[in-house]
């Protein structure tokens, strides 16, 4: 097997025994990256350099005998997560040059290890897409099959990390944008409760929403990449402080489903445009699950028919508030041509941001303007609510429920770009788990006809993260389907 | 729902936005378009209901009021468009 095609725990295992070094390790991934790079288009920015010096000092660690879990370990980091030095551009014109003068709290953690950064990586501009063609810079193509999207917004993480560009990556989940990619590139994504993670340095889409999670290609690696980074920040004041459960002890010992309650909610098969393949995947994950010892319950989420459109005024809502700090005075693009303070703000918000991200600006300024809040962005809160509240009374049925991540496999590049209403649409399964907050997993669960990736999503309550680990590490035991590797 | 492009024009301004001419009648349909689907959450009864702002309840967050570390000035103009003496330039307010 090729370097760069190992998971993070067999890698581990080398370095810890001496038998590879970091540097070996990080060098063949460099070459991979160079060789494949032009036909996946992945990286915004490639540090190798940095990545060799970061590999050698894991080396003099593991010398000592003090590696850590990820001590080594070459990753990818989304483009939006804040690295001291190194660019953060958020896929955006605005940003292009801006260079953090500091560390996210999860990069903060993976150096704490000796992981090594090998780069940035590609997504929609500001995570507002769900297909990685809003990206300012460069469209990333899915390794499965190259007129294909890569899903989104961490397009580019899916990407990496199934082509083995990478042993695993950081992406971000506001609606979906961890767990679709990772649907539609055949590897494990999961967006963890909210809280959980730290948003510290983390560019501020929607911050209600925002989580940071690990994109890995096994469950085992999604496991250590998300014990890493998880846990209470004092920087971050909605960083819950609550212990983080050891769920690797509980992966190793090897997992009993039996009695684990599935819930399978009703109006999901009601979805307009499932696709059959996907939902043939789905009934059959559900069935192994059974064979596992699992038991399947029909669960009711009443109010899945309008979360598409609370998230839709909730999400922009929020990004319109967050995004007005680009005013071309701290940092970032400043559009110079124009003299009086106005002009300069108009001009340099115009040309920095892209055209999703000015549409969303301007839906959720409307939303939020006099005489349309209580309409809108009110109306939407209380409905918030009442979907949070169908979870709540879903989970006194069942431990886990499961649903597909995204209704079809990875659609044809340039397919949905002048329709922004249908790419919403598309996120019908994922964005309830961001509205709530609950935790969400998507794992590979097989393939379509016409040979594209398959993913399948399990949710669980509040902080159940082990849950979800130990159900998705069962299934993906018994099936092997994380197994399938494109050929790029 | 048609939403007119003053409306458009208003918004825009609120959010220090120039939307080109040439592009102000395709925002205007798309964002209808988009208002159009939104206006379903009025099929939903929400009589009573109170509004969710964030999915975990939280109140505030205190902690100590200690000194801690800071950028400092050079960090924090280092990506200024323009910076001196210490501080970022804008373009002149009052003539």
């Amino acid at each position: 097997m090729d370097l760069h095609e190992l998971t993070i725990a067999a890698a581990q295992s080398k370095l810890h025994s001496g038998e590879l070094s970091a540097v070996e390790l990080t060098r063949a991934v460099l070459a991979r990256i160079e060789a494949v790079e032009p036909r996946i288009d992945a990286y915004i920015s490639v540090t190798g350099d940095t990545a060799l010096e970061m590999a050698a000092a894991a080396d003099a660690r593991l010398a000592r005998g003090e590696g850590a879990p990820l001590t080594g370990i070459p990753l990818g980091v989304k483009d939006l997560i804040c690295t001291a030095g190194i660019p953060t551009t958020c896929a955006s014109r605005i940003l292009e040059n801006f260079v953090p003068p500091y560390d996210a709290t999860v990069i903060q953690r993976l150096k704490a290890q000796d992981a090594v950064l090998v780069g940035k990586l590609n997504m929609d501009e500001f995570a507002m897409g769900s297909t990685t063609e809003h990206s300012a810079f460069k469209v990333t193509r899915n390794p499965w099959n190259r007129d294909r999207i890569p899903g989104g917004s961490s397009g580019g993480s899916a990407a990496a990390v199934a082509a083995g560009m990478c042993l695993g990556a950081l992406g971000s989940d506001t609606g979906g944008s961890i767990r679709q990619p990772a649907s539609h590139c055949g590897v494990v994504g999961l967006k963890p409760s909210y809280g959980r993670v730290s948003r510290y340095g983390l560019v501020a889409f929607a911050s209600s929403l925002d989580q940071i999670g690990p994109l890995t290609r096994s469950v085992t690696d999604c496991a250590i990449l998300f014990e890493a980074i998880a846990g209470y920040d004092p920087s971050d004041s909605t960083s819950v402080n609550r212990p983080v459960p050891d769920s690797l002890s509980a992966l190793a010992d090897g997992v009993d489903l039996r009695g684990v309650r599935v819930g399978l909610p009703l109006e999901y098969h009601r979805v307009d445009g499932l696709d059959p393949d996907v939902a043939a995947a789905t009934s059959a994950a559900a069935e192994t699950l059974t064979e596992l010892g699992a038991v399947c319950v029909e669960v009711s989420l009443p109010h899945t028919p309008y979360a598409v459109a609370a998230y839709y005024v909730i999400a922009p809502s929020e990004a319109s508030s967050n995004l007005a700090r680009y005013d071309g005075v701290k940092y970032g693009h400043r559009d110079t041509t124009k003299t009086g303070l106005m002009e300069m703000y108009r001009g340099t918000r115009s040309t920095g941001f892209g055209a999703e991200v000015q549409r969303r600006i301007i839906l959720g300024t409307y939303s939020l303007s006099s005489g349309y809040y209580d309409a809108y962005y009110g109306k939407a809160s209380q409905v918030r609510t009442l979907i949070r509240r169908d979870f709540e009374a879903a989970f006194e049925q069942c431990d886990v429920l499961l649903a597909p991540v995204a209704p079809t496999p990875a659609g044809r590049i340039g397919e949905s770009v002048d329709d922004p209403l249908a790419m919403y649409l598309s996120d019908i399964f994922t964005l309830s788990a961001n509205l709530a907050g609950i935790p969400g997993i998507s794992i590979p669960c097989g393939l379509s006809k016409e040979g594209l990736p398959i993913g399948l999503q399990l949710m669980a309550a509040p902080f159940e993260e082990a849950r979800l680990l130990t159900t998705a590490r069962a299934f993906e035991q018994a099936t092997h389907h994380h197994e399938a590797r494109p050929a790029v | 729902m048609k939403i007119s492009t003053d409306e458009v024009l208003h918004v825009a301004q609120l959010a220090r936005l120039e939307i080109e001419p040439a592009a102000m009648e395709k925002m205007a349909t798309q964002v209808g378009t988009i208002l159009d689907y939104i206006n379903s959450l009025n099929q939903v009864d929400t009589e009573g209901v109170p509004p969710t702002s964030h999915a975990i309840a939280l109140t505030n967050a205190f902690r100590e009021d200690h000194p801690g570390e800071h950028l400092g000035p050079d960090k924090s103009l280092a990506n200024a468009p323009e910076a001196d003496a210490g501080a970022f330039i804008v373009p002149k307010v009052i003539e």
